[in-house]
């Protein structure tokens, strides 16, 4: 219906981003935030930072995982429409970073979901935060090629789900 | 059907789109300037909704969806219909089914955000229409005619001796656009207490019918805005411009507030300047 150079346009100035903390300190939180404030202001991407994963395109990920919130990670991953990208923020959100060796820590993000670009730092600058989602959008272009050709990529759960139904 | 008829139908249905993305877009501009920030680009709405329809469509039963396109319909007929002079009450109507189709979409869900967010949009729809029902019938009081044909022969401006009657619809209107204070069942703006309220559920797609239905009601409430000066068109245009801006303004210095408040203070007032209004035409 609308030509795809067009469609992907769109998709790389449209991001809407939902932020999930998924164990941070709550530093990363704050420089997430400082993006939205009129110092930084993402809108003028027209980034906008939504509270719904149905509705977004860019998964933010603060914070290490670990065993009890690894199941809420994937369900948000899982409830966002393709065509979709994960930013993880920090070394927390990158490796584990302080919190690696500790019982009850998974590791990094890409542990449980796959992660399309990372913002190394502790905590991040928020002009680091904002690199990191802009090249997460070559990825959401990339991904769009592909959800225009009927390729979706799915955990694997999600795709026995979808085919159970 | 007349020639003019069907050029009336034809803007409508592909003007108003257009007009209303545009407008939504300075919107979103002038409510960053006034909030300090640079903004998105004027024609950021179209992009958005053009990714939304590229999205994949994830959908959680069929009767959500039956109800966006019933309530994107209704938009598009309210449009249609003021297009073609007809009949106020018949809009009313139009308006009220595509109203009370979104409450059932948002119903159809379980989440018990949507749930919310439905039963917010009830009470916010049982808010605006006795006083949007208050606007026509004093229209009507004044020209002698719910049809826009017959009111536009009219031979004074209707804001003059309906000036109380401006500041209900601006009430009512204000509700309509879930500008705040009245962004109860939703809200265009970024996080919110229930968040999206009525359309948490709708993704992709579907969110993209209802932005779409959305931009053809702001176009419907300009157009009832407008007809209160109908006798010079530059007028007219200065007093929509007017009204949006206000509408703008009041959304940035306004707070969200809760929906008792919103009963007891828009009823109150509306229906005392209602009062008032009604009186003066009676008297003058
Ligand atoms: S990376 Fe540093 S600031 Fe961020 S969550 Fe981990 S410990 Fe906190």
């Amino acid at each position: 219906m609308i030509p795809k150079k067009l469609l992907n346009k769109s998709r790389v100035k449209s991001p809407w981003l939902i932020h999930f903390d998924c164990g941070s300190c709550n530093g990363c939180d704050i420089e997430v935030l400082a993006c939205l404030t009129p110092l930084y202001d993402v809108e003028r991407f027209g980034i906008l930072n939504v509270g719904n994963p149905k509705h977004a395109d860019i998964l933010v990920v603060t914070g290490t995982v670990n065993h009890r919130n690894q199941k809420a990670l994937k369900n948000v991953y899982d409830q966002m429409p393709e065509p979709k990208v994960v930013v993880a923020i920090g070394a927390c959100g990158s490796t584990g970073g302080i919190f690696r060796e500790a019982y009850n820590v998974v590791g990094g993000v890409d542990q449980v979901i796959p992660v399309d670009s990372y913002v190394p730092g502790c905590a991040p600058k928020p002009e680091r935060i904002i690199d990191g989602i802009v090249l997460a959008l070559e990825k959401l272009a990339e991904k769009g090629k592909r959800v225009d050709e009927g390729i979706f990529e799915r955990l694997a759960g999600t795709r026995e789900a979808i085919s159970a139904r | 059907m007349k020639m003019e008829n069907v050029v009336a139908i034809a803007l409508a249905l592909f003007l108003s789109p257009i007009v209303g993305g545009v407008v939504a877009g300075i919107d979103r501009k002038i409510t960053a300037r006034l909030q300090g920030r640079y903004g998105p680009p004027i024609l950021q709405p179209f992009y958005d909704v053009m990714k939304l329809i590229g999205k994949e469509s994830m959908i959680v039963n069929l009767w959500q969806i039956l109800c966006a396109y019933v309530y994107l319909v209704a938009a598009i007929l309210t449009v249609v219909l003021l297009a073609l002079q007809s009949d106020l009450l018949l809009i009313f109507f139009v308006l009220a089914v595509g109203g009370v189709f979104l409450v059932i979409g948002a119903l159809a869900a379980q989440s018990p955000y949507s749930q919310i967010g439905a039963q917010r949009e009830l009470i916010q729809m049982l808010t605006y229409e006795p006083l949007l029902i208050l606007v026509f019938v004093s229209i009507y009081l004044v020209t002698g005619s719910y049809k826009i044909s017959e009111i536009l022969k009219f031979q004074e401006p209707l804001l003059i001796p309906l000036a109380l009657m401006y500041i209900v619809l601006g009430y009512a209107l204000t509700i309509k656009l879930r500008k705040s204070p009245f962004d109860i069942s939703t809200s265009h703006h970024a996080h919110q207490e229930i968040v999206k309220g009525v359309l948490t559920e709708y993704s992709g797609p579907y969110l993209a019918i209802i932005e779409i239905a959305h931009w053809y009601e702001t176009v419907f409430v300009l157009g009832i805005c407008a007809l209160f000066w109908h006798t010079n068109v530059y007028i007219m245009v200065l007093l929509v411009v007017l009204t949006y801006l206000a509408e703008i303004i009041i959304d940035n210095v306004c707070a969200r507030l809760t929906w008792r408040w919103m009963l007891g203070y828009v009823w109150s007032a509306g229906l005392l300047l209602s009062f008032a209004n009604y009186t003066w035409i009676y008297v003058r």
